[in-house]
């Protein structure tokens, strides 16, 4: 451990009206501390630099998984090995499931938390990816209300999201997809567990008679923030998918990521496999 | 002797307490006034130190600071040449290196103090590859960079060359640096003052390395420093020559404060500062009929031995015997080196540098093989070494060996040759493309060469008046199962139960020295000793009339209780005593190099997925003729033990060096393989006793090491058609080779 513990605070919010106040007084000054799976590596590290904390583990209001007619809800306390139990989520969101799945230890899917994993925004996250492909919201609660914003605007540089100081991640919503619909989610990271991502790729397609009606393609580890390749699936929205078309998707992604050379893999690396990644996902048969 | 302990799956002796959680590492002990220890490192790999700096806020009256010109005797680390300092004065000559020591009780603004301390260091200019080290680029050891060099001549490679009909086949082959990863790191308790001498108990392979090295660094008699093991989790060299390190640091600073003092290194510090696997580079040239004889073998290997010199030596000495294989070649040389760069020292790693020159010529021969158009097996089969026959150090195998047979069962085992040919068949037009290959290689059990006979190593018997007995080794149980193997030899010398006989915990106040825990030497040379002193032991109670064979266990204990009676004591010593006919010349490295061999072909079958470049081992067969199996269980898990590690080397675990610090020191970054990553692991041993170690076991600890990474690569070529001759053979590696030019950065 080489943090000195003495620096830090942590306190324990009773309900969610409370932590609310907590960050509406002092804005900036407390941080959340839901399963701890990111912030206890950066403390053990002696690299956690913010010193106060407040639990949210305990707020009842940010659990559960609810369906309505269009939409699945997630609470954002709901930890990985919740979100891998979920029927719903098993039937409609299998990339999410299998996110989760490959998420870390056992340990970790007990204790890590959907919201914790958007808040910490890191571009290398496993389930971000597949929220990214199917089209989630968040909403943010604060004193002053809520809000719901689209995640694939919600990251806003490395590290960066659109959050104010005193807002909290409360649920992501995520509309149904149609029945027949393409998921293909890959997380590839050398070896089949425990493992931080090189690449991860997230995609979701809706075909009508060959012709793409909608595509949603997500990528993780590629750029600084998990990333909706918006100019990809414009190009290939509306189209036959063919050979030509998935050619023009293949030369548009090449240029949309902006993948880097770092102690886990190459630029040269993510670029390949990513292009891989989306031939396979728009390949034959659909 | 009796046969009831011995081939048979005993429970390990300290099985239920691992299990329980009662057993009990340094880090679960506390003793009363203990202070922490932490170290201060270089953060350059090469500079001359100008200034110290302790920064505000810290209390710095309250923290013991060590620094070089503390040190009551000599600043080196006692090994081989005594190179390597405690803490650096002046000069330091790799990052991470050791500056400073600094204890306090308060663990947490130890940390905060650590932080605070700077080190101005002026850069000097630094070596950090084996081919700049080579061409001295700059010279940073010695004269010219080379801590040791060797060269094994048999026959006259010069005149094969030019012979008519042969062919002639080079290659190049390099491999990197791996990190043990034991699952506890290093961790020592010191007390040490004038008064009453050193004393140190930690994690350790080799208590009486420590106790050498703790007596030069305080000017001690060997009295005054005692060591002791505490339970060890794991060490695959990783714990031979590193604990005299951290126990000279932890004692250093005990002498300084006057309380005892406990260090332990997180897993960040323990993976960037302490030693690795030696990266190494090996060249190939072969002659060979077309007809697959080997006539030549020219070898030049060259190990990375880091910043000190360490072991280097001897894991070079290791390498270069095992350079030239299982094979019988009329003619070779091989020229080795272990060069310095400004690294952290690479030590001690399961294998001890035979790996990283098997590796080479297990793919170098495929190659050959491929050159005369022979298949890889039958290549090996026209070339197996067979009783009689001499190795490249010239020994004479005096043991039955049939390496042939090895291949055929691990060929049945593994489906080789319908797997080779149905893959090749179906990877066309496939994005998994399959691959099965395979390694065949020996690994000598032992020190090398006059080791064994310099060691002399002592085992004692020791038996109590109710006729327990009690082994004494300086051997450590490091989760391999030293005290089972040693319990169930001495049930079965003395024909009693297991439950009779406990190996007691390593003491160099209470036991003889047995020699290191390294080398696979435990069973063969130590088990060997322990079994001679148990006989010894009846013997005694024989030769005073206190004991016919056969006896009860009662009749046992009567006897140890008259014998101790009288004599006060029942103890007996077995000292190594090298077998007759054995010969070593260490000018020539020529010679009986080990006294056993084991023999193996593994068998590996892998995958590689063309749309992520991931190569994966599915399914893997280790055959192996090891002598006599002493514990079924244990000896498989050693295998499939091995073998996980070797997979690890071979596809997944890359150190990431920039400026010569290990930029990827936490286990996200550095990738070892999960369970599900490993493949069934199918073992299977041939049992041919050898007389010279215990009920005829031969050595096994290293030798799974040895065969993963070359028949993984042979498996990979075979699944691409693409050549490979380095590892870690990363996804990044593969990618870079089969897409070459076509990839888009």
């Amino acid at each position: 451990m080489r943090a000195y513990l003495p620096a830090y605070e942590l306190v324990v919010t009773r309900t969610l009206e409370d932590a609310l106040a907590l960050l509406r007084d002092e804005p900036g000054a407390w941080r959340p501390l839901a399963g701890g799976t990111d912030l206890m590596v950066l403390l053990e590290a002696g690299r956690l630099e913010h010193r106060k904390f407040f639990s949210v583990r305990q707020l009842a209001e940010l659990r559960g998984i609810e369906e309505s007619d269009g939409h699945v809800t997630i609470g954002a306390l709901t930890t990985y090995t919740e979100v891998q139990r979920s029927r719903v989520l098993a039937r409609e969101f299998p990339m999410l499931v299998r996110a989760a799945g490959e998420t870390g230890g056992v340990a970790i899917q007990n204790r890590g938390t959907l919201g914790g994993n958007i808040a910490n925004a890191s571009p290398a996250a496993d389930s971000p990816p597949a929220l990214l492909a199917y089209g989630a919201e968040v909403e943010l609660v604060s004193s002053r209300g809520s809000r719901w914003v689209a995640y694939a605007d919600f990251h806003t540089g490395y590290k960066q999201t659109l959050m104010q100081p005193d807002e909290l991640i409360a649920r992501v919503r995520l509309p149904r997809p149609r029945e027949g619909a393409r998921h293909f989610y890959r997380k590839v990271g050398t070896r089949r567990a425990q493992a931080i991502s090189k690449v991860c790729f997230a995609g979701l397609a809706e075909l009508d008679g060959g012709v793409v009606r909608e595509v949603r393609i997500a990528l993780g580890s590629v750029a600084p923030v998990v990333l909706r390749c918006r100019r990809t699936e414009a190009l290939l929205r509306g189209r036959r998918l063919d050979a030509e078309s998935a050619g023009a998707a293949l030369e548009e992604i090449a240029k949309e990521i902006a993948p880097i050379d770092d102690v886990r893999s190459t630029a040269r690396y993510r670029a390949r496999v990513a292009r891989n990644l989306l031939a396979e996902f728009l390949a034959p048969p659909f | 002797m009796s046969d009831q302990n011995i081939g048979k799956p005993v429970p390990r002796k300290e099985g239920r307490a691992k299990v329980t959680g009662a057993a009990r590492y340094v880090d679960d002990l506390a003793v009363p006034g203990m202070l922490y220890g932490v170290t201060v490192r270089s953060h350059v790999a090469r500079g001359r130190i100008s200034e110290i700096i302790f920064g505000d806020r810290i209390p710095w009256d309250e923290f013991t600071v060590v620094t070089a010109r503390d040190i009551p005797g000599a600043n080196a680390v006692a090994l081989i040449l005594n190179d390597q300092p405690y803490l650096a004065d002046r000069i330091v000559n790799h990052a991470e290196e050791p500056i400073l020591l600094l204890a306090h009780e308060d663990k947490y603004l130890l940390e905060e103090a650590r932080r605070a301390v700077r080190v101005e260091i002026e850069p000097l200019p630094a070596v950090f590859s084996i081919e700049d080290s080579l061409a001295k680029k700059e010279i940073v050891w010695g004269e010219d960079n080379v801590f040791k060099s060797f060269l094994v001549e048999k026959g006259n490679v010069d005149e094969v060359w030019d012979s008519p009909g042969l062919v002639v086949v080079e290659g190049v082959y390099a491999t990197g640096a791996q990190e043990q990863l034991y699952i506890e790191t290093n961790g020592v308790i010191a007390t040490a003052s004038r008064e009453e001498g050193v004393v140190v108990q930690g994690s350790m392979q080799c208590p009486y390395y420590v106790h050498k090295a703790l007596v030069k660094l305080f000017d001690l008699p060997e009295d005054k420093v005692r060591v002791i093991q505490t339970e060890t989790g794991g060490g695959f060299g990783g714990k031979e020559e590193y604990p005299s390190m951290i126990a000279g640091h932890a004692a250093l600073l005990a002498w300084k404060s006057g309380r005892p003092v406990k260090m332990i290194y997180d897993r960040a510090e323990d993976m960037t500062a302490t030693t690795k696997r030696h990266p190494s580079r090996t060249r190939h040239r072969t002659a060979v009929t077309r007809a697959g004889q080997l006539l030549g073998m020219e070898i030049d290997f060259v190990i990375d031995g880091g910043a000190y010199a360490t072991l280097s030596a001897v894991v070079l000495s290791r390498g270069t015997i095992h350079a030239a294989g299982p094979y019988n070649c009329p003619n070779v040389r091989i020229r080795s080196r272990a060069v310095a760069t400004n690294a952290p020292p690479h030590g001690a790693f399961r294998g001890f540098g035979a790996p990283q020159s098997i590796f080479a010529l297990e793919r170098h021969l495929d190659k050959v093989a491929a050159a005369v158009g022979l298949a890889p097996e039958e290549l090996r089969r026209r070339n197996f070494i067979s009783r009689g026959e001499t190795t490249a150090t010239g020994q004479v195998i005096r043991e039955e060996v049939d390496m042939g047979a090895l291949l055929d069962r691990a060929f049945e085992l593994s489906d080789y040759h319908a797997k080779r040919e149905r893959f090749s068949r179906e990877n066309v037009g496939n994005k998994i493309k399959r691959g099965i290959g395979f390694a065949s290689f020996m690994h000598g059990a032992g020190f090398t060469g006059s080791g064994e006979k310099y060691l002399q190593s002592v085992v004692g018997c020791e038996a109590t008046a109710e006729g327990r007995v009690r082994v004494l080794a300086a051997s450590t149980e490091i989760g391999q199962g030293t005290n089972t193997i040693f319990a169930q030899i001495a049930a079965d010398a003395l024909g009693l139960d297991y439950e009779r006989v406990e190996v007691v915990r390593p003491d160099t106040a209470s036991v003889p020295n047995s020699g290191p825990t390294v080398a696979s030497r435990t069973c063969m040379i130590v088990g060997k000793l322990v079994e001679s002193a148990a006989l010894q032991l009846k013997q005694t109670l024989a030769g005073a009339g206190l004991l016919q064979e056969p006896y009860t266990a009662e009749e046992f204990e009567r006897a140890c209780r008259e014998y101790i009676e009288k004599n006060g004591a029942l103890k007996s010593f077995s000292q190594y005593r090298q077998p007759e006919g054995v010969e070593w010349d260490d000018e020539h490295y020529r010679g009986d190099a080990y006294g056993a061999y084991a023999w193996a072909v593994y068998v590996a079958e892998v995958s590689v997925d063309t749309l992520t470049y991931e190569a994966r081992v599915e399914d893997f067969v280790a055959v192996q003729e090891v002598g006599r199996v002493i514990h079924p269980v244990l000896a498989a898990g050693q295998i499939e033990g091995g073998v996980a590690q070797g997979v690890g080397w071979t596809l997944y675990e890359s150190v990431v060096w920039a400026g010569g610090r290990m930029a990827n020191g936490q286990m996200t970054n550095y990738i070892i393989p999960t369970s599900a990553d490993i493949p069934p692991i199918r073992v299977h041993f041939f049992e041919n006793p050898y007389a010279g170690g215990p009920a005829g076991a031969k050595g096994i600890g290293e030798l799974p090491m040895d065969g993963p990474a070359p028949a993984i690569l042979n498996a990979v070529e075979h699944a691409t058609g693409v050549r490979f001759d380095s590892v870690p053979l990363t996804p990044e590696a593969i990618m870079e080779a089969l897409e070459g030019e076509a990839v888009k950065a």
